[in-house]
Parts: structure tokens; sequence; C-alpha cells
């Protein structure tokens, strides 16, 4: 009986790392609708970023049927991971860091943005904001079990 | 209540859905635009003095952005020729420097330096014909490019001073501004008329020119 309801109910716990799922998918596929479709060119610490992100996609589903809790430190690491890039690659877009540190090809520079919404939402703006979400949905995830188990 | 699973696919045909969508809008919105270059990359497009050859008054003009170290512009080479042989008169061909291989930008400096020579066309042969010698790894040997150059019919007093001029770097320098600008990301690179290829190969070439000459003949 108590099986059965935790197959059903969608506990907080279990959306919010569906919610994770989706954030991760929609990144996804809004990360190959730029570079398949309308042919941006992805430079290598965009790449780094896409490393972090895709495997989240399958690993998810994965850990959401049954609810599998140990998945929050596998999309952990990986979402550090990819904050991580993002916040060097925000910092060097806005300057901060200098563009010698950038471990870039010549053809296609970090430092070079080519979609820009509002004034300031470039593309690695959107990558750090979406790994930062995601860390905080982890986070909120794995908290959560320990109030529940308690 | 709904159910996970249902939630689940729900939200990834969704997902799936809105990328299909948005597949087909961008398509359609670029087929619509033909790839046709704005006004103002389109003064960009040509360059005065730029190599070329044809017909000056050719209707049809190709734009081809080529790397001397590219072995695609290589094998491309005779067939733009070829087209140009099989519609006499009618064709005109430009070519400038996208020099996207490393090195390369030393090598486009000897190949500007032959065309203030009028010797462009035998230099970028010779170029080609000898890529392996010249190319390492993709990386551009321009010690032994000029070497190969040497067989030509130059003065290489005014060469060697050319190389580094003024001129060729004020040719060099528009050919990577209009590169930057035309979003020109990969060699060869062909405008027909101030229309970009829409994807690459031979075939989609020979039907953008004859198009064009369609068009204007």
């Amino acid at each position: 009986m108590s099986n059965e309801k935790s197959a059903n109910a969608m506990s907080r716990q279990w959306l919010m790392l569906f919610a994770v799922w989706a954030i991760a998918t929609i990144a996804t596929l809004s990360s190959l609708f730029f570079s398949e479709i309308v042919k941006l060119p992805v430079c290598s610490l965009c790449w780094y970023q896409r490393i972090a992100i895709y495997p989240l996609v399958l690993i998810m589903p994965l850990a959401l049927f049954p609810l599998d809790k140990k998945v929050i430190a596998y999309a952990g690491i990986l979402t550090l991971f990819g904050w991580l890039v993002a916040l060097f690659h925000v910092l060097l877009v806005a300057g901060i860091i200098p563009k010698a540190a950038q471990p870039c090809v010549q053809d296609i520079p970090c430092s070079e943005t080519h979609l820009n919404l509002f004034g300031f939402l470039n593309m690695p703006m959107m990558s750090l904001l979406t790994f930062t979400l995601m860390a905080v949905l982890l986070f909120l995830a794995k908290n959560r079990d320990s109030e529940e188990s308690m | 209540m709904m159910n996970k699973k249902t939630l689940f696919i729900g939200f990834t045909v969704m997902l799936v859905g809105i990328f299909a969508i948005a597949t087909v809008f961008y398509q359609n919105l670029q087929s619509l635009n033909q790839s046709a270059v704005s006004n103002e990359q389109l003064t960009q497009l040509l360059r005065q003095g730029a190599p070329s050859k044809g017909d000056d008054n050719a209707k049809v003009t190709i734009v081809e952005f080529l790397d001397p170290a590219c072995e695609t512009c290589k094998v491309f080479f005779p067939f733009v020729n070829k087209l140009m042989a099989k519609y006499p008169g009618k064709i005109k061909l430009m070519v400038r420097y996208a020099p996207l291989h490393k090195n390369s930008d030393k090598v486009v400096r000897l190949l500007e330096a032959a065309h203030l020579q009028g010797q462009f066309w035998p230099a970028l042969e010779v170029l080609f014909a000898k890529q392996q010698e010249w190319t390492l790894h993709h990386v551009s040997q321009p010690q032994i490019a000029k070497q190969l150059l040497s067989a030509l019919n130059l003065d290489q007093e005014m060469f060697a001073k050319d190389v580094l001029g003024q001129k060729v770097s004020q040719a060099l320098n528009d050919d990577l501004a209009a590169v930057k600008s035309l979003q020109v990301r990969a060699t060869p690179e062909f405008f027909v008329n101030g229309r970009k290829m829409q994807t690459f190969g031979y075939q989609q070439l020979q039907q953008l020119i004859e198009q064009e000459i369609a068009k204007h003949y």
C-alpha cells in the first residue's frame, strides 16, 4: 500500500527533480536550436557547459521512475561544474577576466556573444542563470530529503 | 490527480513539438529572406582592386572567400573555372581572402603582393598545386610558400617590400572586416550576385549560378 502511494503521489522532492530535468531539457534543446538550426558558432567554453547539462536529460528520468535520491549527488556535481564554467564565461564576456586567459581557438572567441536580450541577457548569462536555478532546486531537494526522513 | 508518467511524457512531447515548430518557422523565415544580404553588407561584398577574372560586363558576379591553405578551396577551384568556361562572358569571379587557418594571413600577404604585380592567378595556382608542401597539420608555413612563389616571374625586391607594405595590409584588413560582417565562417564561401550559398556543395553553387544566369540573360 505505501509503495503504491509513493509511486503515484508527487512529492515536492519529486517535483523539484522533475523541474531540474525540465530545465536541463529546455536548455539542451535551445542550445541545439541555436547551433544546429540557426548555425551560431559554438565556442569551447560553451562546449564545456554543454557537457555538464546534456547528460542530465537522460540521467534525471532514470532517477524519477522510481524516485532515486542518489541522483542529487550525480546531478549536483555536473551542475556545479557547469556553473563554474558559466561563471568564468560571464566574467570573460564582461571583461573582468582578461582575454588572454581564455582557452579558446582563434576562430570562435568566447568573449564574443551573438545573442542579447534586454541588454544584459546574453548566452553565457542565461547559462549561468540556468545552472544557478538547477543548483538551488537540487539543494532544496536534498534538504527536503533530510526533513522527510526525520 | 495527474500521473507522474503523464506529466513526464506530456512535457517531453511538448518540448519536442516546440523544437520542431521553431525549426520549421525559422527555416521558412530564412528561405523568405532567400539569403539576401542587406544593402549595407552588399557594399562590403566587393572590394575595389580585389583579384578578379572574367568579363567586366558579365551580369553574374561570384565573390569567393577563400583561404589558400583550405583543401576544399583547392578542390573547388577547377569546378568554378569549368563553370566560367561553360558560360563564357557571363560570369565574373572576384576572390577575397578569409584566412581562417593559422598563419594563413601571412600567405595571403604573399598572394596580394603577387597580385600587385599582376601575378595573382599564377600564384594561387602554384599554392593550390603544392598545398601539401607548405601546410603542415593545417598550419600554413609562409616561408615555404614564399620559396614556391619565387618560381614566378616577379620583381623580387618589390615583392619583398610589398608583402609587408601598407597596400597589402589595407587589402587584408578590408577582407577581414568583410569576413566578419558577412559572417563568413568557413571557406570557400560563395556569394552569387549578393546571394549567399545556403548549403554547401557543387550542385548548390551551380544551381545558384544558373538561376542568376537565367534571370539576367
